[in-house]
């Protein structure tokens, strides 16, 4: 017994150990190196800086005519009115896959599910966009970022809706509960649950995405904070240490995220990938 | 009671309203465009001839390779590297929820920042793996510069920020094992290791189908972390399909981008689904 416990020390210990050197180190790289000069960041080591220069993160704030305050009111928009937009539309499309079983019904089931394994079609995406006139606008945009996460959101809906009992909504009808209110009064409520598992990982999700914003996003005006960040890589691919104070700004809001919902998003994402 | 009344299908109006809209329509217009050359306005029909150059031109079939080398070693890596990580944190030790989440974090943060860092580690004379590599005596390596390595590099990286999802993905499997098994097995006197063969792998079977299937189909369609590190340099040893469609978008070439876009569903629906049913189907025995 005494060899056991002596081995579990050992476990925790070199667990630890790698986990700080794989995992944390990065973060503690991009964190000590936003503090230096310009002159000691590009040496890219791991030493303290020899003054912390808090002012770097003024100057990013600043450059570019506060771009990345633009930058982060247009993630934000697009973060919190895709996601309202995808509880809407996904929990009432979830409802009625889950309880409707007939024809109509698999086939529709059928056609979101393929959204799960293929990519966009971009382009003829710009050219729709183009022609409903939502191109480079932050509707259009919203209604992009819909669009892609709506497979996996209508798949978490449903199967969360398969294990609440359909007599409560029996029992509703029998009262005489209209439709709407029968969903919105009843069910809704219930999916708690769900709901916050949706919010955690399509929050994260658009807040990081880069590729759609780049393609259905251009232009200055509509930046993003992971284009900006992108931008900047060109801009200041000469002081790494303006670059690495944008990654420590960007990745705060994530960090603030995961320290408040840990077990939350740990166990939406287990829940999800595995019914996937 | 009245199914149809009840569960109105207006209820699915919007969800199918969006998403025919902005995913069904581009994905069916693109099988046209796809033998095309149009600039969003005007279109020329010429036949197959974008595929064509997509499979003589090596700038553009490489893509094809570097995806599937890209798919496979993510996906096989994610698949071994985030097992071991997760019998490790199932056992008893008492720091696993501590580790757990330092090992989760990456999977928050913004790929492009991800890029930025491991591009610095990866700087071929100031960068801290060649600098630890100089310490125990040996010569830097060009990470991200030489052309037979910068792919696997990039792949590196990508495991780096990945394995921490298949890892929880498994910790749940293992955690679902009914803990009997384990019981009767040692009462048998089977050691860890038949353990580990004989229950861990056969019972958490669906996980590590998802994870499979996760990661391979996140690999097949991977874009922003190789943009962020070589932008499919240097030549283009990087480039996945992915990148091509978006540097062809770039340079003009939009029928020859929307070919490459239509050449990763292909892929992906040769490859995933049949993948897909082929672990479903072993799942069942």
């Amino acid at each position: 017994m005494k060899k056991r416990k002596r081995l579990l020390l050992l476990g925790d210990i070199i667990g630890m150990v790698s986990a700080i050197v794989i995992f944390v180190f990065p973060f503690l790289f991009m964190f000590i190196n936003s503090l230096k000069d310009r002159r000691e960041a590009n040496l890219l080591s791991m030493a303290l800086p020899k003054e912390f220069l808090w002012e770097n993160y003024k100057k990013v704030f600043e450059a570019n005519n506060y771009i990345v305050l633009t930058a982060f009111k247009n993630s934000f928009l697009l973060t919190v009115l895709s996601v309202l937009g995808l509880i809407i539309v996904c929990s009432m499309a979830g409802y009625v896959l889950q309880r409707r079983k007939d024809r109509t019904m698999s086939i529709v089931n059928f056609v979101i599910m393929t959204g799960l394994m293929i990519p966009p079609a971009i382009l003829p995406t710009i050219w729709v966009m183009q022609g409903l006139h939502v191109y480079r606008t932050l509707f259009g945009m919203v209604m992009v970022e819909i669009a892609l996460q709506i497979p996996f959101d209508v798949m978490l809906y449903r199967g969360f809706i398969g294990t609440i009992p359909v007599e409560l909504e029996e029992a509703g009808y029998i009262d005489g509960c209209k439709r709407a209110s029968l969903f919105g009064k009843i069910i809704f409520p219930l999916l708690k649950p769900v709901t916050a598992t949706v919010i955690i990982l399509n929050a994260v999700g658009i807040f990081n995405d880069f590729t759609n914003p780049l393609y259905f996003l251009p232009g200055s005006k509509n930046a993003t904070v992971q284009l900006t960040l992108y931008n900047f890589m060109g801009q200041y691919s000469n002081s790494y240490n303006l670059l690495f104070a944008d990654v420590i700004l960007i990745t705060v809001p994530m960090l603030i995220v995961f320290i408040i919902f840990n077990k939350r998003i740990v166990d939406g994402m287990v829940a999800g990938s595995v019914k996937g | 009671m009245n199914k149809k009344k009840i569960y109105s299908t207006w209820f699915l109006a919007p969800a199918m309203l969006i998403f025919l809209i902005f995913f069904i329509i581009p994905m069916i217009t693109s099988l046209f465009f796809s033998m095309t050359v149009w600039d969003f306005k005007n279109f020329t029909f010429v036949g197959l001839d974008n595929f064509k150059m997509f499979f003589s031109e090596r700038s553009l079939n490489i893509g094809i390779k570097n995806t599937l080398i890209y798919a496979v070693l993510t996906s096989g890596l994610k698949v071994i590297l985030a097992f071991l990580i997760a019998v490790f944190l199932s056992s008893a030790i008492r720091t696993k929820n501590i580790i757990r989440s330092i090992v989760f974090f990456p999977n928050l943060v913004s790929t492009i920042a991800i890029g930025i860092t491991f591009t610095a580690f990866m700087h071929p004379s100031k960068g801290i793996f060649n600098k630890v590599i100089e310490f125990f005596g040996g010569t830097g390596i060009d990470w991200l510069g030489n052309i037979n390595l910068a792919l696997f590099s990039v792949i590196a990286t990508d495991v780096w920020k990945g394995v921490s999802i298949a890892t929880v993905i498994y910790v749940a499997g293992i955690a679902s094992i009914d803990k009997t098994f384990y019981e009767a097995a040692s009462i048998d006197g089977a050691s860890g290791w038949q353990r580990l063969k004989s229950i861990t792998i056969p019972l958490c079977r669906p996980a590590m189908n998802s994870v499979i299937i996760l990661s391979f189909i996140g690999g097949m369609r991977s874009f922003d972390l190789i943009w962020a590190m070589t932008g499919g340099g240097p030549g283009f040893a990087t480039d996945v399909m992915a990148s091509i469609v978006y540097k062809q978008y770039a340079a003009g070439f939009y029928g020859l981008s929307t070919a490459g876009n239509v050449i990763m569903f292909v892929l992906i629906a040769v490859l995933a689904f049949p993948l897909q049913k082929f672990l479903l189907s072993k799942e069942v025995d």
